[in-house]
């Protein structure tokens, strides 16, 4: 259905080529996943296969790239739009209409399809993806899952032969994503759509991949072939097959029912034993205070009657589905909400009544895109102006950003950065006024497993130093892996609060794979695991 | 190429065609221009107002009356500080204050700073600038009773992709707003101020950087769902498109001069028409290259004919009785008078009430 011939994308700006020597054929009716480290190419893959590369990003396509049998050279995007329906990460960015129903006809009004076909395909659509509910809806009010089925619904009405979609459950709860992917199945399965997709969520996705297509980057050749197969050699991979690895299971299991059914051994023998208990922080007075909060926003309480502590040294994830509240009670920690009852507390400071400058001493917000906070053309300027806005010794931005982004150039533009490195520069950007308590929300959106692992050590070291960590998540492992405790926020209130093992191994929802591998033993992690497995040989 | 319709049906809770409410919203738009009486524009607000309270939808945009209502305070407000401060065109005798003067240099004459305020000069700011809201407030009624994009889904062939850059350029002001907002609060976690001038400028960059980003990407995105694509017509054809729509373009634009310099009476009519169906004959040949078709189309019924209707019978009520009795409608400064509520005009203006009768309710999507 997708033939890559010898293909090879060159930026004008860039030395290497983005994307290079792909040389593979997708067959029809396949779910292909995309995997591969943070920029080895994978949104110019997707591009070439829209025709966005290189018709809209400009760049050099070397090689030919058709789909049914179409050249995307000669075609443009939209004379590709019968063929090929493209789904972003953000579906905001995607809509054209403001209402459900009419966002479905746009695509096939486009294309000058009959009213009648029309008329048949949305209500067809509608019932498909579950939206049938929602038809008269505006699309802003839409949750974050009901809004993505809504843009795959809307490419589908074409009636696509291909399906293209880049990171499209990144920004989604643990639940939203779980109704796309049920969507995206029934489409594989029922209709014998060709779906190609890029995501760095792996424990969510491989379990139904067809096929994987690695893209190892730096020059590497990428690989496609069976998803087990592939797997046993990426370099990105998610904890079931980790796991897998470790234990020396063949063929791997890629779904967590598969691992459960082969890990009855597993569990005997890891019967009894308990992981190491995670060096829990000495108690300490808490740095911050949430107590009775309630938060108006617009017509809707965003929080209500919220109480939390934060104390130093402990590394508190906040979880719960998109507009739970979680942003707002991280927004209310740094002043930017007037609380409408209740109290908040950070150092002794009432943070919406305390001038930035001081407040930024004791707390510290990394927003969600971590461009907002910068704004400097190079490193070396981000990092000046960081001294100044904290007043703090000149250097000792440049210090922190030298630690936890060891070898960057003084005079690359932010922009240019990865979203891992951007991450760890807004950090330091935070670090550099010493502020007691750190709050990140959604640190691993568009991170790939090698920077979510360098995270993951930057915050754990912070903790050592007693920093107060608090992040919002819907990364079910980062905080299986990370978190001393764990806060669960519904409809802006805490519905649990308490250590990590004892809050999400009876979670359907939050568990990680290897708790559910693994239930009903404490195991969270694949180091646990690994860990014990050692120690019981080496007695 | 005959085609199959399949509008919406017309009985039971649906959406009026946008095309009858901003006909409604333009009609009560050209009322209020023609008069400076304050009494007649506050009635206009509160057809307005009414009308949108009794007929609008629980869609987001339907909250945009209050927005423009508040533009409209704006602009109000703004005019009577530059009243104050800056003088007025109109002599007084009514002095209520006198400013210290700023003396300026000679070039700068006829421009005065402080001075005298006359009660003459506020008036007249008053009325012109609630004129001027009244205006605001009707288009924030139609915006709120049929959003602009469902009127772009109206257009013919031809107009759909100037009216797409149209929309698109509306839902950019909201944007900009949301990421002014977004990033005076990062200013502030980097420990800069969020109030002030200099915060707001300090985004400025920033702000337009991802307002830029963001409409690459709705282009993208666009361009992926098959926006633009045209049927092949022989070259005759978009010719003759491209020659009658700038024949009649012209011919328009001499005809508007003639009417206006009142020295082409007796050809300028004629040749307005001529133009105005020049255009559209290129209009209509240029929709043969368009190949969308419209899905569901609003039906235009005896409901939206009311609702036009009615807003086109105040509007030209309204221009009857100003050619008659001028007076009632612009209440005099000099010499101050109260103005008055003049019976005949307050009654064209309740014209404008009709649509909250006849006008269908629309659905609640919600439930």
């Amino acid at each position: 259905m997708i033939t890559f011939e010898q293909v090879s994308v060159q930026y004008h700006e860039s030395a290497e080529p983005a994307l290079h020597g792909v040389d593979l054929t997708i067959p029809e009716g396949e779910l292909c996943l995309l995997v591969g480290p943070s920029g080895a190419g994978k949104s110019t893959l997707l591009g070439t296969v829209s025709g966005l590369v290189p018709h809209f990003t400009g760049g050099v396509l070397h090689g030919r790239v058709t789909v049914n049998g179409r050249d995307t050279r000669t075609h443009r995007p939209r004379e590709l739009a019968d063929v090929v329906g493209t789904v972003g990460q953000d579906p905001l960015a995607h809509f054209v209409t403001d209402t459900v129903e009419d966002e479905l006809a746009y695509g096939m009004e486009s294309l000058g399809l009959a009213p009648d076909v029309m008329r048949r395909r949305v209500e067809e659509t509608l019932d498909l993806l579950g939206l049938a509910e929602l038809r008269g809806r505006a699309l802003t009010a839409l949750s974050g899952g009901q809004q993505q089925r809504v843009a795959i619904g809307s490419v589908l009405t074409t009636h696509p032969k291909v399906l293209v979609l880049d990171e499209p459950t990144s920004a989604l709860d643990p639940g939203a994503a779980e109704e796309v992917l049920a969507v995206l199945q029934r489409l594989v399965h029922d209709l014998g759509t060709t779906v190609l997709m890029a995501e760095h969520r792996l424990e969510r996705v491989v379990q139904y991949a067809d096929q994987v297509l690695l893209l190892p980057g730096r020059g590497q050749t990428p690989v496609l072939g069976e998803a087990a197969e592939v797997m046993a050699h990426s370099p990105v991979h998610p904890p079931v097959v980790a796991l897998g690895r470790a234990v020396g299971w063949s063929p791997l299991p890629l779904s967590v029912r598969d691992a459960r059914r082969r890990a009855a051994p597993l569990r005997a023998r890891l019967d009894g034993r308990t992981p190491a208990p995670a060096t829990v922080p000495a108690p300490a007075r808490a740095t911050a205070t949430v107590d009775r909060l309630a938060v108006q926003r617009g017509p809707v309480p965003a929080l209500r009657g919220v109480r939390l502590d934060l104390h130093p040294g402990e590394i508190t994830a906040l979880m719960g589905r998109n507009g739970a509240g979680k942003s707002t009670l991280l927004g209310s920690l740094v002043g930017l909400h007037r609380p409408t009852a209740g109290s908040v507390r950070v150092g002794g400071l009432i943070p919406h009544q305390t001038r930035p400058k001081e407040l930024i001493r004791q707390v510290g917000l990394v927003p969600q895109d971590p461009r907002d906070l910068l704004y400097a053309e190079t490193v070396a300027a981000e990092c000046a102006a960081a001294d100044r806005d904290s007043a703090a010794e000149p250097g000792t931005c440049r210090a922190l950003v030298a630690r936890l982004l060891p070898g960057i150039d003084d005079a690359t533009h932010p922009r240019d950065l990865s979203e891992g490195q951007r991450l760890s520069l807004a950090l330091a950007v935070v670090l550099t006024a010493r502020p007691g308590v750190i709050l990140l929300d959604e640190p691993t959106r568009g991170l790939d497993y090698a920077a979510k692992a360098r995270l993951v050590e930057i915050l754990r070291d912070l903790a050592a130093e007693s920093h107060a960590v608090l992040l919002a998540t819907h990364d079910v492992e980062l905080a299986a892996e990370l978190a001393h405790r764990t806060v669960i926020l519904a409809e802006g209130e805490i519905v649990a609060d308490g250590p990590t093992p004892e809050i999400v191994v009876s979670s359907p929802a939050f568990a990680p794979q290897v708790a559910k591998i693994l239930s009903p033993g404490p195991w969270l992690t694949v180091p646990q695991v690994v860990e014990a497995l050692a120690a019981e040989e080496a007695r | 190429m005959p085609k199959s319709r399949t509008p919406r049906p017309a009985t039971g809770p649906r959406q009026l065609h946008p095309g009858a409410w901003w006909l409604w919203a333009l009609g009560l738009g050209a009322t209020a221009s023609r008069t400076t009486n304050p009494l007649l524009l506050l009635l206009i607000v509160a057809v307005a107002g009414y009308v949108v309270a009794a007929r609008r939808g629980d869609a987001p945009w339907a909250r945009s009356y209050g927005t423009f209502l508040r533009l409209g305070l704006l602009v109000l407000g703004m005019r009577m500080v530059f009243a104050v401060f800056l003088g007025s065109p109109v002599p007084g005798t009514h002095v209520l204050v006198t400013l210290p003067q700023l003396p300026l240099p000679h070039w700068a004459q006829g421009v005065r700073i402080g001075g005298r305020v006359t009660a003459e000069g506020l008036l007249f700011a008053l009325y012109d600038s609630l004129r001027l809201a009244t205006l605001l407030v009707c288009v924030g009624a139609a915006n709120a009773l049929a959003s602009p994009a469902r009127l772009l889904r109206a257009l013919p062939g031809a107009l759909y992709e100037a009216g797409v850059a149209v929309v698109v350029a509306m839902t950019f002001a909201p944007n900009l707003v949301a990421d002014v907002q977004r990033l005076r609060a990062a200013r502030r976690l980097r420990g800069g101020s969020d109030r002030g001038i200099r915060a707001v400028l300090g985004v400025g960059l920033p702000v337009l950087e991802s307002a830029l980003e963001r409409s690459v990407g709705l282009a993208a995105a666009m361009d992926t769902r098959g926006f633009g694509r045209t049927a092949a017509v022989p070259p005759r054809v978009a010719r003759t498109t491209a020659a009658l729509t700038l024949l009649g373009l012209l011919g328009v634009c001499v005809a508007a001069y003639g009417l206006l310099s009142a020295d082409g009476a007796g050809w300028a009519l004629p040749l307005l028409l001529l133009g105005l169906a020049s255009a559209a004959g290129g209009l209509l040949l240029g929709s043969r290259r368009a190949v969308r078709t419209r899905y569901r189309p609003d039906p235009w019924t005896a409901r939206e004919w009311s609702v036009a209707g009615s807003g086109v019978a105040a509007a030209g009520l309204m221009v009857w009785l100003a050619s008659r009795d001028p007076a009632a409608l612009t209440p005099s400064l000099i010499p101050l008078t109260s103005p008055g509520l003049p019976l005949l005009p307050a009654l064209a203006v309740l014209v404008g009430l009709l649509p909250a009768a006849t006008a269908p309710t629309p659905p609640r999507s919600s439930s």
